[in-house]
């Protein structure tokens, strides 16, 4: 039987950048071209200033963790033979947020420090976490 | 200008709540818009303004088209997932204050049997989730369950809350299920069968989780002056208010994860209202998950942030309690209709027909809605 697949979605044009750095284990935020006001997840306008005017910055992949949660049912069934699974929420040092897996034995906790990096599947591409000693 | 009292739910109607229905979400819609319809003493046709909740069941031509309106004034969709039905409140009164129309009909049905309507299924085709549909469905963050227990999980780790505390939440929505005969749910629960319950995703489990359940619901919304002489006593919505949390499209990117949209609507209805907390006897709030409850509760002010668990230990929500709250059984343990049976619910209270359920003497109430990612709404009401 074929590999039940995990869900693919389109990606939006605003996005693009993101995603085609992110196949190259670089993550990237979106900058105001104007202001400078960094920001995600991508949108048109920059809520400070208004411009459309967008550059794409690396960022450091550093961050801690602001919250998290075990997955212990799959509401997909390609994510059925990854249970339990941990999602954390990053404080990103760039001062924006992700969202990622959680690749390690150790318990989450508020403020652990992190590093973020990309991890490719057949199906996909998923932003993973680790502790980082800083 | 103001809308406070100068619109009264005068009509409620609900369908049969169950799990395998095979009418389709506008049956189900039309069924209980026809008795909430009856229950005002007013004909379809009389029915001026509609607000259509979510976008599966009919649209405001297909009430047109089916109650044959000669002349329906007003419409409008509220994209806001649960929080919509307490919205269309705000905006049904706005409107018979302006004098727009005069009877509002503000209706829901869903059928979540078929599968391609499950909860993991269906939240990634809503615009209003564009953000998680394409930066945390693909690394399985799928479900309101999943997207939810980080703010629940923060919650627990800055105040204290515990397990204990949605327990207490999912047990008295399930005791006051118990007083109805249209509750999916029809067995007691304990602190102990929620904390035994499985986990669905940390730190909710199967018991914090609101139900999937078939089934409609629809209210009218009449002015006053005309409320007046229809069948049931008037029950005015003396206050409404809507508010959205910071980054209402991402949970993940929200400054504040522990605060929800309700905590701004919140003053702006108790202020309309002329009503404090200490006033609202009943309350009913939008329970899609029980953290959910006591997280609205510190959001209203009923008690300090970070206080909600303590607030609803000791059987504070249940009936005979200091607040009685989702005393139809709520989304947990009633059925999940959006929260219109949260509003169905407290226009019974404030009439005096909530049965077994009834609190005494209730003249004041409170209900709310929660939506999507955290948009909020609220109405305060009272009974003539």
């Amino acid at each position: 039987m074929d590999k039940i697949l995990k869900p693919k979605v389109e990606h939006s044009e605003m996005s693009r950048p993101f995603w085609e750095a992110a196949a190259k284990g670089r993550l990237t935020l979106q900058c105001c071209g104007e202001c400078g006001k960094k920001r995600h997840y991508p949108q048109l306008l920059c809520s400070h200033c208004y411009s459309d005017n967008v550059e794409w910055k690396e960022a450091s992949g550093h961050g801690d963790i602001h919250s998290w949660t075990v997955a212990h049912h799959a509401f997909h069934p390609g994510f059925a033979a990854d249970l339990p699974y941990t999602l954390v929420t990053i404080d990103l040092d760039e001062g924006v947020r992700a969202l990622g897996l959680w690749r390690s034995d150790v318990a989450p906790r508020i403020g652990l420090p992190v590093h973020g990096q990309f991890e490719t599947r057949d199906d996909g591409i998923d932003l993973v976490f680790r502790p980082f000693s800083k | 200008m103001s809308f406070s009292d100068k619109a009264c739910v005068t009509g409620i109607g609900e369908t049969i709540y169950m799990r395998g229905s095979i009418k389709t979400a506008f049956e189900l819609q039309l069924e209980s818009s026809l008795k909430a319809i009856a229950d005002a003493g007013i004909t379809p046709k009389e029915i001026d303004g509609v607000i259509p909740i979510g976008i599966v069941g009919g649209t405001a031509d297909d009430f047109i088209d089916n109650f044959g309106i000669p002349d329906l004034r007003f419409s409008a969709l509220i994209p806001h997932g649960g929080a919509s039905p307490a919205m269309a409140l705000q905006a049904a009164a706005s409107a018979i204050a302006a004098g727009v129309c005069k009877h509002v009909l503000i209706t829901f049905g869903r059928n979540v049997t078929a599968a391609f309507n499950k909860a993991g299924a269906r939240i990634h085709n809503m615009p209003q989730f564009h953000f998680v549909t394409e930066f945390e469905y693909p690394m399985g963050a799928i479900a309101p369950a999943q997207l939810y227990a980080p703010m629940a999980r923060r919650h627990m780790e800055l105040y204290g809350t515990t397990i204990e505390h949605f327990g207490e939440v999912a047990v008295a929505c399930r005791e006051h299920a118990l007083l109805n005969g249209n509750a999916v749910m029809k067995k007691p629960i304990t602190l102990e069968d929620h904390r035994n319950s499985r986990m669905i995703a940390d730190p909710f489990r199967l018991l914090d989780c609101s139900l999937e359940s078939d089934g409609g619901a629809a209210i009218v919304v009449s002015a006053a002056p005309q409320a007046a002489d229809l069948r049931h006593k008037r029950v005015f919505i003396s206050g409404a208010a809507a508010g959205h949390p910071d980054s209402p499209g991402s949970i993940t990117q929200r400054p504040d994860m522990t605060s929800l949209g309700i905590a701004k609507a919140a003053p702006r209805a108790f202020a309309m209202s002329g009503f404090t907390h200490t006033d609202i006897q009943v309350a009913e709030i939008y329970d899609c998950f029980t953290y959910a409850v006591i997280r609205q509760l510190e959001d209203m002010g009923f008690c300090e942030k970070g206080e909600g668990g303590p607030f609803v230990e000791g059987g504070r929500l249940r009936l005979g309690g200091a607040l009685p709250t989702n005393t139809h059984g709520g989304l947990l343990s009633q059925a999940h209709v959006w929260g219109l049976n949260h509003i169905v619910e407290l226009v019974r209270q404030l009439r005096g027909d909530a049965g077994r359920a009834q609190v005494v003497n209730a003249k004041v109430g409170l209900v709310t809605g929660y939506g999507d990612q955290g948009d909020g709404a609220l109405a305060i009401m009272r009974g003539e």
